[in-house]
């Protein structure tokens, strides 16, 4: 097992990857269980974190459950964490044992932790997206901590023979304050590992006050490695006698081969063979193209650029981005087909309104831009694939390519590496896939690279959208009606393409006395699909700048309207975290004015936005402060971010996801797009497409309020409401108002 | 012949127009320089050649014959240099994909200005995207950097 340095550890696993059925029935009426598998490994947990508690009742109950996650503490000190997650850089690799070292008491220098290997039927479910990571695992990495604590106390109050009731833990130790001893963890570990495991339900957790590392900053545990260049990322993979693939397939999604110059390009230097896949169709597995191996990426790349195809287009995407503009202005003032939302009366409310505003937002299509370009390593064995992946979803991976080499899951053998960026795009599995298929053609590994034109060119798109809105004031400035028909995409004819819904829920429609939200699909055949806070990023900054329009019509103040549509402090569906709580949200509001100084004086040319959003079970508001000159160019100042995710683990993660999303939204509203012509993506590299450079990044003010709500993911929420609050600033220094991202097709710059 | 971390690798055999990047990654096995994009625009590829950034990915291997190449690899001795230190002690890295190119690039602004304002450091760091957005943290670390005494 070369995943681990830990050879315990590994032993254990591959005891259960070989029989996963041998673990006694008895274990699995327990949450957590102990291991004796090794002599000499000291005490070894292991125990199951699932999506949900549901999911994790279902899993105690299955014949054949099987942990997922271990914690070894060693006779020498040291505590190994199995972390489970994929590091995609919101810092789940640190989190997690974070949490379990704060209830177990660990010194944070003694932990060490090792990535899992993919596979479900020992790890269960393995992902990162929607920001979920921690909170569902929150409870079960806790209670496996407080376990591991519970019994190294136990283990040293038998060996002093005093109540354990009279120990305290503190920093991999053990102390008996009575007596004056004390035991390290190590020291006790043998012991601890044969007394009986104690229920993990009836174990006391800590309380917020009594978190020693939990809210502090811990600089992530992969840091030296990725400071010296240690390999770590998927395109870092190498296997003896690997060979290198590149996959070309039509521009236009869709597209077949007619015909290629593969005799040709299997004459050029290092080209191993090329070949046509017919692929099965589907864009998330392996569409029709042509695969080139070589012997190295630059003889694949170079052979590439020769590589003259010739698409059968007849089945291919004919998508426009200049016809849906056209096309969606011209319906924007009528109602759409489908009804999300509706509540009183608007036509009502609209005529007896003392003022009425009406405005067309839009925003374009944008890919993932991950920095690592899509890849994966496979090797094809005959009855068995080994592969290496960078995946938000390896399990489904797993399940893909196990159906499409008709191959048994457990011959499917998969290596979870670090990705380089994720956003949403490595939810979907097309490059693995795609490796497995030309894996199955080559004789030996090959590892599949994709251009970083390949990549921005076959993606999943956030899609592009429009809303068109009018709203009605009360004689005090009071919103009393509210309507918006949301232009958005469908690949199928009857549901939205993935990131491009509207939710009944959506803010502010269900808060008011009168409100409508109408939709209309458009077709569409380019691929969408999940962009970091999928539908909010872009939702967020039609709606909120909306309002910030009503209330500049209202003649009230920003902060004071909101709250007034906030209203009393409710649950909008009590205990379901995924729904909006108003008094989490005025909180944020109120901290965000009051950090970013709202309300106080600014030179000529300067302005204050706000913003708020709740999207993926985190409250945000946001405060821009933002210059504006003459020539439409703007400065970014500062952008004070107040957050409400319960908990913070690790603030110094918090802080850098913060930071990261306030750059990535202002990055993304101000420049980036890609055009859609012929099917065709227009953009390809970096030129095209100018992610924003360092001198551009606003300083970033992070503030949060450490609520007793279970921790959720902050590396999506704090996204949406940025592209709004700049917008409001832009508006409150200059006047401008900016209905259509990317602002540079509004002659705005940076 | 050319040098990489004060190592003689021989260039016989290889196509003299492959870029350094892949004779770096797929010959050498030095798999810390990165691809992001192949033309220069993202910096993730940066080395240093004679102690001057360069971007790899662009390089043919016929343009640095004889010639001295540092890599991130290279870059720690017998302890961490400086910045590579301030980018764990800042924690700088979100997904880790640019920073081995943010360091390269920040190592040799220091070495040309011991004592960088932002200015010089948004100039000198002005070829090297992070997608995840860690520009505030990296400006930091360079500071802290400077003032641990890099020469
Ligand atoms: S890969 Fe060389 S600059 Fe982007
Ligand atoms: S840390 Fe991800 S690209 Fe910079």
């Amino acid at each position: 097992m070369s995943f681990s340095a830990d050879s315990y550890i590994s032993e254990i696993i591959a005891e259960f990857e070989q029989a996963p059925r041998n673990v006694p029935r008895a274990f699995s009426r327990r949450s957590i269980l102990k291991f004796t598998g090794a002599a000499g490994a000291g005490l070894v947990l292991a125990f199951s974190l699932t999506p949900s508690s549901a999911e994790a009742a279902a899993a105690m109950a299955a014949k054949d459950f099987a942990p997922n996650v271990f914690l070894r503490v060693a006779p020498d000190g040291g505590i190994v964490i199995i972390s489970k997650g994929p590091e995609i850089g919101q810092g789940i690799k640190t989190a997690f044992p974070l949490i379990i070292a704060e209830e177990m008491d660990a010194a944070w220098a003694d932990v060490r932790v090792e990535q899992a290997m993919i596979n479900p039927a020992i790890y269960g479910r393995q992902s990162a997206g929607g920001s979920t990571s921690i909170p569902n695992s929150w409870d079960q990495l806790r209670r496996a901590g407080a376990t591991a604590r519970a019994m190294l106390i136990a283990a040293a109050a038998k060996q002093w023979n005093v109540p354990a009731s009279e120990c305290t833990a503190s920093a991999s130790k053990v102390i008996h304050a009575a007596s004056n001893r004390e035991a390290t963890y190590g020291s006790l570990a043998i012991k601890a590992a044969a007394l009986p495991v104690p229920d993990a339900t009836k174990l006391t957790l800590k309380t917020r006050s009594e978190y020693k590392l939990l809210g502090n900053r811990f600089t992530g545990v992969d840091n030296l490695a990725v400071v010296t260049g240690k390999p770590l990322f998927g395109i870092d993979q190498t296997v003896p006698g690997m060979l290198y693939a590149v996959y070309e397939k039509c521009p236009a999604v869709g597209g077949k081969v007619a015909s290629a110059n593969l005799d040709y390009i299997k004459t050029l230097p290092g080209v191993k063979d090329a070949f046509v896949l017919e692929g099965n169709g589907i864009t998330s597995e392996v569409m029709p193209g042509v695969a080139i191996v070589a012997d190295s990426t630059w003889s694949a790349f170079k052979a590439k650029r020769a590589l003259q195809v010739v698409w059968d287009e007849s089945g291919a995407s004919k998508d426009s981005w200049t016809k849906i503009i056209a096309d969606a202005k011209r319906i924007a003032k009528q109602a759409g087909a489908d009804s999300i939302q509706k509540i009183g009366n608007v036509d009502e409310a609209l005529k007896g309104a003392a003022k009425t505003v009406e405005a067309f937002y839009s925003y374009p299509f944008v890919p993932h831009a991950t920095l690592e370009p899509q890849g994966c390593t496979a090797w094809f064995k005959g009855d068995e694939i080994e592969m290496w992946v960078t995946s938000q979803t390896p399990e489904r991976a797993r399940t893909n390519v196990a159906k499409m080499l008709n191959l048994a899951e457990e011959k499917v053998v998969m290596h979870q590496l670090r990705a380089g960026g994720g956003f949403g795009r490595r939810l979907v599995n097309d490059p693995v896939s795609e490796a497995a298929a030309i894996a199955q053609r080559v004789n030996a590994p090959v590892k599949l690279q994709w251009t970083r034109e390949d990549d921005m060119r076959h993606d999943f798109y956030r899609p592009g959208g429009f809303h068109q809105f009018t709203g009605g004031l009360d004689a005090n400035g009071k919103l009393i009606a509210w309507r918006g028909h949301f232009i958005t995409f469908t690949s199928d004819g009857k549901t939205p393409v993935s990131g491009g819904n509207i939710a009944a829920t959506e803010f502010p429609a269900p808060l008011l006395a009168n409100a409508e939200i109408t939709q209309t699909m458009l077709p569409l055949m380019t691929p969408c699909g999940a962009w970091r806070a999928p539908r909010s990023n872009a939702i967020a900054f039609a709606v909120q700048s909306f309002i910030h329009e009503l209330a500049v019509a209202a003649g009230r103040d920003h902060v004071e309207f909101l709250l007034e549509i906030m209203g009393e402090p409710r649950w909008m569906a009590p205990q379901n975290p995924g729904a909006l709580n108003t008094g989490r949200a005025a909180a944020v509001v109120k901290l965000a004015a009051e950090k970013s100084g709202w309300g106080q004086p600014l030179p000529k040319g300067r302005g204050r936005g706000l913003a708020f959003h709740f999207s993926h079970a985190g409250h945000f508001a946001e405060v821009a402060e933002v210059s504006v000159d003459a020539q439409k160019r703007i400065t970014v100042h500062k952008v004070t971010v107040a957050g409400d995710v319960g908990p913070i683990i690790n603030l110094s993660g918090a802080e850098n996801q913060c930071q990261g999303a306030v750059t990535d939204g202002l990055s993304t509203m101000l420049n980036l797009q890609v055009g859609i012509e012929n099917g065709r993506i227009l953009e390809g590299n970096f030129t095209e497409y100018p992610i924003l450079r360092m001198k551009n990044a606003p300083i970033v003010e992070a503030h949060f309020i450490q609520s007793d709500f279970p921790p959720t993911g902050l590396g999506e929420p704090a996204l949406p409401p940025v592209a709004p609050a700049i917008a409001n600033a832009v508006f409150a220094a200059s006047g401008l108002r900016l209905r259509n991202m990317p602002l540079r097709n509004e002659g705005v710059t940076i | 012949m050319f040098k990489v971390n004060g190592t003689e690798q021989s260039l016989e055999g290889i196509d003299p127009s492959t870029p350094l990047l892949w004779v770096l990654r797929d010959t050498l096995g030095l798999v810390g320089t990165k691809y992001g994009c192949g033309i220069a625009q993202c910096g993730a590829c940066t080395v240093h050649l004679n102690g001057q950034p360069i971007r790899a990915c662009v390089t043919p291997i016929s343009a640095i014959e004889g010639q001295a190449i540092t890599t991130i690899e290279g870059l720690a001795t017998d302890k961490l240099n400086a910045v590579q230190q301030a980018w764990i002690d800042y924690d700088v890295a979100q997904c880790g994909y640019c920073q081995a190119g943010q360091i390269m690039t920040a190592v040799a602004l220091l070495k040309d200005k011991p004592a960088p304002t932002d200015a010089d450091i948004d100039q000198a760091m002005s070829g090297n995207i992070c997608r995840c957005g860690t520009y505030v943290r990296i400006r930091q670390a360079i500071h802290a950097a400077a003032k641990g005494g890099v020469a």
